[in-house]
C-alpha cells in the first residue's frame, strides 16, 4: 500500500439525518444536533467520547466560527475542530480531514455534521440573495448571473458538444424522484415524469424548476473513528477505501473548461488509493444540485463513456434495481438540499446501502460504493469509496 | 426597486474600471511569460510574475456558452427577464462573463460572433455584448 494512504484509516460508525422538509420547530444548529444525536445513538458512544468536530457553513444563521459554535451548542470540548468551506464539496472533504487527523493520532472519534434551516429559517428571496454570492461579486454579479444560470451554461455547452437533448435530460430528475419514493425521510413524496420536468417553470434555459435541487430544512451527521475503535462499537462499521480531492477554480469565468472538471482527477486519486476501479462499484451517490451535474460526474468518475452518460438514466440503469443505481436516496433533487447537508446525505446513504437491510431501496449485494461531492460551480471536487469490509 | 450593481473598484481593478468608463476593455498580459488574462490581479496566475501590463482588447469575440434567464437572480433584474447571460471567448483568447443585449439576443447560439457595447449603470458604464450581424 502506498505511503500516506488513507485506505482503511477510518470507519464510519454512525450516520444520522434530522427531520427533513419544512421543520419550523428547529434552528439550523438544532437540525445539526438532531442528526448528530441520531448518528451517535447508532454507535453506543457518549457525547464526551467525541474529540473532534468538523462542520461547514450556514447561509441562514449569522455565526462566524461555526465549528466552535457547533461544539458550544452540543456542549463538547474537542481537541480538533474546524469549519470547512468548499461549498457542496465540504462533507467529503471533511471526511478526508477527519481521516487524516485520526490516522495521525490527532483525534480518535470525529463528528462531522452540516445542515441549515433553508426552507423556514429565511425567506426564499433571502436564500436566493445569499446564494447569489456564489457569483463573482465584481465581474459576474453585475450581469445577473444566478446559480442555475451558471449550471445552465454548463448544460448548454454539454448539449452542444454531445448533442444531448433537453428531453433526455428530463429523465434525471424523474429517475431520482422514483428512488426518493423508496426513502421514508425524503422531502419529496410524489412521483414525477420527464414530461412534468419539461412542463415545470423555466428558470434558466435549458433548466426548469424540477431540474434544480430543493430548498429544505435538513441536517446530516456522521461519526468517524479508527477501525480498531470501531470493533467495540454498536453499529456496523463501513470502511473508507479511497478518497481524493481536486480544486480547479471558484468562479465559472475562471474554470479551465465548461465540459471537463476536477472530478476526473479526484476520482483517479480515490480509485488509486482503493486499488479499485469504476467497474467495482455497486452504486454511486453523485452530487446533483442540477440535473446535468450527476451526468457529468458519472462520466468523469469513469462509470460511463464521455457524452453517453444520459443513457444510464433513460435506460433505467440508474434506478434502484438497475445496473448501477445512482442516488438511491433521491439526491438533492428529491431527498433534501440544505447547504452542505446535501452532499453529506450521499455519504449517509452509501453507509446505509453497505450495511444492508433497506427493503425496497436496497441495492442487492452492495459491497462497495462511490460518492462524489462538488462545491461552487463544479469548482471543488472530492470523491470517496466506501466498503463493507476493510481491504 | 433595488438598483443594478455598478462597477466596484479595488486595488486590483482600479485601472480596469477606469478604462471601461472610456469604453475600453483592458486585459492583463504577463511581462514575463506572456499569458493573457481577464480577471485583474497584481500577479500572473501562470508564472507568478509581478510584471503586469495592460492591453486593450478589440471587443470582438464569440459566444462560448449562454443561458436565457427566466427567473431573475435578484429583484434588481426582475424587470429584465428574460435576459441573456454569456461567457464570451474574446478574440485575444481570455474568457469573460457578460450579458448579451439587443432585440435579437434571445436568438443566440453557441459560437455566434459578438461585439462589445456599453450599458449605463448609474454614472458608470459596464461592458456588455451584442450579436455581430
Amino acid at each position: 500500500m502506498p505511503e500516506g494512504t488513507l485506505r482503511n484509516s477510518v470507519a464510519i460508525v454512525g450516520v444520522g439525518e434530522s427531520d427533513i422538509g419544512k421543520v419550523p420547530g428547529m434552528t439550523g444548529l438544532g437540525l445539526n444536533a438532531q442528526a448528530a444525536m441520531r448518528a451517535l445513538e447508532e454507535t453506543g458512544l457518549k457525547p464526551s467520547d467525541i474529540d473532534g468536530l468538523l462542520t461547514a457553513y450556514s447561509f441562514t444563521e449569522p455565526y462566524f466560527m461555526l465549528g466552535s459554535v457547533m461544539c458550544e451548542y452540543l456542549g463538547i470540548k474537542p481537541r480538533f475542530n474546524a469549519s470547512v468551506i468548499v461549498g457542496g464539496g465540504s462533507p467529503a472533504v471533511m471526511l478526508k480531514h477527519a481521516a487524516e487527523a485520526i490516522a495521525m493520532g490527532q483525534a480518535e472519534t470525529v463528528l462531522i455534521c452540516a445542515g441549515e434551516n433553508r426552507a423556514t429559517g429565511t425567506s426564499r428571496d433571502e436564500a436566493v440573495a445569499a446564494l447569489l454570492a456564489v457569483g463573482h461579486p465584481y465581474y459576474e454579479q453585475p450581469y445577473g448571473f444566478s446559480i442555475p444560470a451558471f449550471y445552465a451554461m454548463i448544460a448548454q455547452r454539454y448539449m452542444h458538444k454531445y448533442g444531448l437533448s433537453r428531453e433526455d435530460l428530463a429523465h434525471v430528475p424523474a429517475v431520482t424522484r422514483a428512488n426518493a419514493l423508496l426513502h421514508p425521510n425524503a422531502h419529496m413524496k410524489k412521483p414525477i415524469t420527464p414530461e412534468d420536468v419539461l412542463a415545470s417553470k423555466p428558470i434558466a434555459d435549458p433548466l426548469h424548476m424540477l431540474d434544480c435541487c430543493l430548498i429544505s430544512d435538513a441536517g446530516g451527521a456522521m461519526i468517524v473513528t479508527s477501525p480498531e475503535r470501531a470493533k467495540d462499537l454498536k453499529g456496523q462499521p463501513i470502511y473508507l477505501h479511497g478518497i481524493g480531492e481536486h480544486h480547479t477554480h471558484e468562479h465559472l469565468m475562471c474554470a479551465p473548461s465548461l465540459t471537463e472538471f476536477g472530478a476526473k482527477e479526484s476520482s483517479r486519486i480515490a480509485y488509486d488509493m482503493a486499488g479499485l476501479g469504476p467497474q467495482d462499484m455497486d452504486f454511486a451517490e453523485l452530487y446533483d444540485c442540477f440535473s446535468i451535474v450527476p451526468v457529468l460526474e458519472f462520466e468523469e468518475l469513469g462509470l460511463g463513456k464521455e457524452g453517453e452518460g444520459i443513457a444510464h438514466w433513460t435506460s433505467g440503469a440508474a434506478n434502484v434495481g438497475g445496473a448501477l443505481p445512482i442516488n438511491t436516496h433521491g439526491g438533492m433533487l428529491s431527498h433534501a438540499h440544505a447547504g452542505a447537508a446535501g452532499g453529506l446525505f450521499g455519504i449517509v446513504e452509501a453507509v446505509r446501502q453497505l450495511r444492508g437491510g433497506l427493503g425496497a431501496r436496497q441495492v442487492e449485494g452492495a459491497e462497495v460504493g462511490i460518492v462524489h461531492n462538488e462545491g461552487g460551480i463544479l469548482s471543488s471536487h472530492c470523491t470517496l469509496i466506501l466498503g463493507r469490509e476493510p481491504r | 426597486m433595488t438598483a443594478l450593481l455598478e462597477p466596484t473598484r479595488n486595488a486590483d481593478s482600479q485601472e480596469f474600471w477606469d478604462a471601461m468608463q472610456q469604453e475600453k476593455l483592458l486585459l492583463q498580459e504577463c511581462g514575463d511569460c506572456g499569458a493573457l488574462d481577464f480577471m485583474p490581479r497584481h500577479m500572473c496566475p501562470v508564472c507568478w510574475s509581478p510584471n503586469r501590463k495592460w492591453r486593450e482588447a478589440s471587443g470582438e469575440g464569440t459566444v462560448h456558452s449562454f443561458s436565457i434567464v427566466r427567473r431573475a437572480s435578484s429583484p434588481a433584474f426582475a424587470s429584465r427577464v428574460p435576459y441573456v447571460v454569456v461567457l464570451i471567448d474574446l478574440a485575444e483568447g481570455p474568457r469573460m462573463p457578460s450579458a448579451l443585449v439587443g432585440d435579437d439576443a434571445l436568438s443566440v447560439t453557441i459560437g455566434d460572433p459578438v461585439r462589445m457595447t456599453f450599458e449605463a449603470r448609474g454614472e458608470e458604464k459596464l461592458a456588455v455584448f451584442e450579436l455581430a450581424k
